[in-house]
């Protein structure tokens, strides 16, 4: 594989997204809406001396998990307990949900979108390999979604920090969970998905196609990943690193069987299955 | 000449359609093709078949005696391809598309300028593409196809919707290309394109080809007898034309197509309608076109072609593949 020609497509798709309103507007407000709007609100109304009543309910969460668990949570009071896990915890899921997001939409165009605007022709007939292209459409697809998560992720910690430091004793935040969780999770996570997604955008006959099957493997990993945070309650660091680990398994896996499921064919819409 | 491309019996199906069926064509280095067919003939097939970005059913497929499924990478990167729709990325600029190029095939940085130079659009580089006419478009669809000075063309009708000024120009390109030492195959429907420019002509039909050879040589083959124009100032006159010995036809288009069975008895014919008083307006030994030609063999073709079972049944040339019927 020659990673400069992988590079050269990736650069290609990221030049054309980069350079398209239509699509990075959008991708800034859902990273804005996760990232920023949501904790901002939700931390500002646990940290009011007024929202009483919801502390105690989230206290009352808190007592009944298992031993362990509750000593993981920070603060002194109630409500820098019931804003720390908020922080750590509930958000956590976020993580996932605005990678996926972004990234499925460009993975879902990989392929059946280049044949749409007859570009797949053009790499068809070109000297690069079926890997180097695949790659290079998965690097496309991913980083963009990635790096919306990395700039939020810093947006995410100011905000944690401000909002909810004073009440939980200092800055606190990103723990160690959160950053085996955008490290460690995330990356395999979105992977797993791409890998996929780009193998079906390969398969379908439109993009609009390619989109609902995008909706449908992201479905299950957001739910996946929802399931997984709540494991990082009872141990943040151990659950990051096991779940990362089962991800990563799963998106080399995932990588190396879907490249083999794209073809030249495929490129120019005439292979089997289109 | 050294073989270039050579195509021995090559199939590929989709579905239940065969694209292309028991192709045999063999294109000599440095040479100018022309893949000449109506639509669905197979001509684009053809093409993605030389650059191995599809895989043939059967056959064998050598450019420049290199397989091009086993050893695609090396036989795409001397090939420079024009799609049939240009296929660049409308969003970004006419210099941007031919920089992603030029680092996909290892094309030097200043080969960017000098083709887009070649090619009269250097002008327009710092444009987007999606501004840019169909004749803009195909013209940096060719700059781009010879960033890396490759040295086989396959051009999959290159002047497809493009106004005659337009269709001209790239002509006259690809005459230039095709001068420089470059194997060129074009596909296209279009005959008045092929004229001038290719060394052979392929006529396809339902995937296979029909016949080949140098223009001259096909005229030879399918248009043996000489057609001559003539008109006169009362045409009725010339109805006696018919009559004469030697004569094989008329017809009326514009004036009178008269067939005759060899140019050397024209002067005794002119002779005789000069006795007979009839005053001759105009005497033009028609040149044999592509047109005339391709239609004149799909005709002869047709009327010799035996039906399909009687077809299973034709023998095989050395080379394995059925000898299409018709004149030789």
């Amino acid at each position: 594989m020659r990673w400069g020609k992988v590079w050269t497509v990736a650069r290609i798709d990221l030049h054309r997204l980069f350079i398209s309103k239509d699509y990075w507007v959008p991708m800034v407000i859902l990273g804005g809406i996760f990232f920023v709007f949501i904790p901002w609100v939700l931390l500002g109304v646990v940290t009011r001396p007024q929202s009483i009543n919801i502390v105690q309910q989230i206290g009352e969460v808190l007592t009944s998990l298992p031993g362990a668990a509750g000593d993981v949570v920070q603060g002194e009071t109630a409500q820098g307990r019931a804003a720390y896990s908020m922080a750590v915890f509930l958000l956590a899921p976020v993580a996932i949900v605005v990678p996926l997001t972004i990234s499925s939409a460009v993975g879902a165009q990989a392929i059946v979108g280049e044949r749409e605007r007859g570009i797949g022709e053009f790499l068809a007939h070109s000297p690069l390999t079926i890997k180097e292209i695949y790659a290079g459409k998965l690097i496309a697809s991913a980083l963009p979604g990635y790096a919306a998560t990395l700039g939020g992720f810093t947006v995410y910690a100011f905000i944690v920090n401000f909002r909810a430091g004073p009440v939980v004793g200092g800055w606190f935040f990103p723990t160690a969970g959160w950053w085996l969780l955008i490290f460690w999770v995330v990356p395999p996570f979105l992977l797993v998905a791409l890998a996929i997604i780009v193998r079906l955008s390969a398969r379908v006959q439109s993009t609009a196609a390619a989109q609902q099957a995008a909706s449908l493997i992201s479905l299950p990993i957001i739910m996946a990943s929802y399931v997984a945070s709540s494991g990082f309650v009872l141990n943040p660091t151990l659950a990051a690193a096991i779940v990362g680990s089962i991800a990563w398994v799963l998106a080399i896996w995932g990588i190396a069987s879907g490249a083999r499921a794209i073809n030249r064919e495929r490129l120019l819409g005439v292979g089997s299955g289109n | 000449m050294t073989t270039g491309i050579q195509l021995d019996g090559v199939s590929r199906k989709f579905g239940q359609i065969r694209a292309v069926d028991d192709l045999t064509i063999d294109v000599p280095q440095g040479s100018v093709a022309v893949l000449l067919g109506p639509n669905g003939a197979g001509k684009t097939t053809t093409v993605r078949l030389i650059t191995g970005s599809l895989r043939p059913d059967a056959g064998s497929i050598r450019v420049f005696g290199l397989d091009p499924i086993a050893d695609g990478q090396a036989v795409r990167q001397r090939c420079g391809v024009v799609p049939p729709k240009p296929a660049l990325y409308d969003r970004l600029t006419g210099r941007n598309n031919l920089e992603y190029a030029a680092m996909i095939w290892d094309a030097p940085p200043e080969a960017i300028d000098e083709a887009a130079a070649r090619f009269a659009i250097d002008d327009a580089l710092h444009l987007k593409v999606a501004g840019y006419s169909t004749g803009m478009r195909t013209r940096l669809a060719l700059a781009r196809a010879v960033l890396h000075d490759p040295d086989i063309l396959l051009l999959d009708e290159p002047t497809a919707g493009l106004d005659p000024e337009s269709a001209r120009a790239v002509l006259d390109l690809i005459r230039e290309l095709a001068g420089s030492g470059r194997t060129v195959i074009m596909a296209t429907h279009l005959l008045h394109e092929a004229e001038g420019i290719a060394d052979q002509v392929i006529l396809m039909g339902a995937g296979s080809a029909r016949a080949a050879g140098h223009p001259l040589e096909l005229a030879a083959r399918y248009m043996k007898d000489p057609v001559v124009i003539i008109d006169a100032e009362n045409r009725d006159s010339l109805k006696t034309l018919e009559s004469r010995d030697g004569v094989l036809g008329t017809s009326w288009n514009g004036a009178l197509h008269m067939t005759i069975e060899s140019i050397e008895i024209l002067p005794e014919l002119v002779a005789g309608l000069v006795n007979d008083g009839v005053r001759l307006t105009r005497i033009e030994p028609m040149a044999a076109t592509l047109e005339h030609l391709y239609f004149e063999m799909q005709r002869q073709l047709t009327e010799a072609a035996p039906p399909p079972e009687v077809a299973q049944q034709l023998p095989r040339n050395p080379k394995g593949s059925r000898t299409p019927p018709g004149p030789q």
